[in-house]
């Protein structure tokens, strides 16, 4: 089944220094004091963060059912946010697939997949050999899932205590955390025109329109780095 | 539990789950070594790159009360302590954190 070895080193990962617990944690303790504020109970704040386990997915949800929307046009926008998954797990999945796994593996650990495990996993995939890396892999998925749930649960209790400015500090800790993560992964010139390029045409297309200008500016800025990259 | 949020539960993880099986499924067709696969890898690190500028230049959730500027300093300094740290990310993710709820609970 799934080799312990690896599970437990892929799942220890998160204590070294780039660890993505005290980042994680922060924005899912934001997670279940919104979540409480919205009038979840304790059971369904668990149960979302079980089952979506993307942040930006969860932040939509929230603000859909503030508004009163439907379940079609929460199933539209949560989808069109985390679109981003999809190129994620295509330039994820190839480097953990080995024929001697069953595939059951690759379909249940793609739940995974969101930024934190996903940059971690890409920064030591090779520190593993190919067979074992999707035992690795679930570790890491197995140990960030857990933080997110626990992180949940602290925010849902503690959000009488938690004030508008701390809820400002929590809001900053991961995108921080995710910039120096990926400014830690620029050691091609791909990634770095990747990155760079991004960050400028993300934004850039909010003005174009807001709704798609993280798929507008992905997909030119990706695509540019590409061609960059590949003519070298 | 009410069924309206558990429904609005269900419906978020399928349209979330739906990007990364779609995923693997494409995966089972590409190799590693292939262009696709390293174009694929530049449209997630440019993705995730505009998802991250955008979070930190236009905010929609509590980020968005805190002045532009402050955030940009707050975002460059941690940058520069993730490097004076030699690439430890507990240390500036940390600072930003507590100097943010700081200035918000001063300028707020």
């Amino acid at each position: 089944m799934i080799n312990s070895k690896y599970f437990f080193k892929g799942f220890i990962s998160i204590r070294r220094i780039d660890s993505p617990a005290i980042a994680l944690g922060c924005c899912f303790i934001a997670i279940g004091a919104l979540l409480k504020n919205l009038g979840f109970s304790i059971q369904e704040s668990i149960f979302s963060t079980l089952l979506t386990y993307a942040l930006p997915g969860s932040l939509v949800m929230a603000e859909s059912l503030l508004v009163g929307a439907s379940l079609i046009n929460i199933f539209l926008a949560v989808w069109l946010v985390n679109t981003r998954l999809y190129p994620m797990t295509v330039s994820l999945m190839p480097l953990l697939m080995h024929e001697s796994q069953p595939r059951w593996k690759y379909y249940l650990s793609c739940h995974f997949i969101a930024v934190s495990a996903w940059l971690i996993m890409k920064s030591n995939y090779q520190s593993v050999e190919k067979e074992n890396r999707i035992d690795y892999w679930i570790g890491i998925g197995t140990a960030t899932w857990s933080v997110a749930i626990i992180g949940t649960i602290i925010g849902f209790i503690s959000s009488e205590y938690l004030n508008k400015d701390i809820m400002i500090g929590l809001a900053i800790v991961n995108p921080v955390y995710f910039m120096c993560m990926m400014i830690g992964a620029m050691k091609t010139i791909q990634i770095n025109t990747s990155v760079i390029l991004g960050a400028f045409l993300g934004p850039a297309f909010y003005f174009i329109s807001p709704e798609w200008c993280i798929l507008y500016g992905g997909f030119v800025a990706g695509t540019i780095a590409y061609f960059v990259g590949e003519k070298k | 539990m009410t069924t309206s949020i558990v429904l609005a539960i269900l419906v978020t993880s399928l349209a979330t789950y739906l990007s990364r099986f779609l995923g693997v499924v494409s995966s089972e067709k590409i190799k590693e070594t292939s262009k696709i696969f390293r174009w694929f890898n530049c449209l997630a690190y440019s993705t995730l790159a505009a998802l991250i500028a955008r979070i930190v230049i236009f905010p929609s959730g509590a980020l968005s009360e805190i002045d532009y500027i402050i955030r940009f300093i707050v975002i460059f300094i941690s940058i520069l302590i993730f490097y004076l740290s030699k690439r430890n990310l507990v240390y500036p993710t940390v600072f930003s954190g507590i100097i943010l709820t700081y200035l918000s609970g001063y300028f707020g």
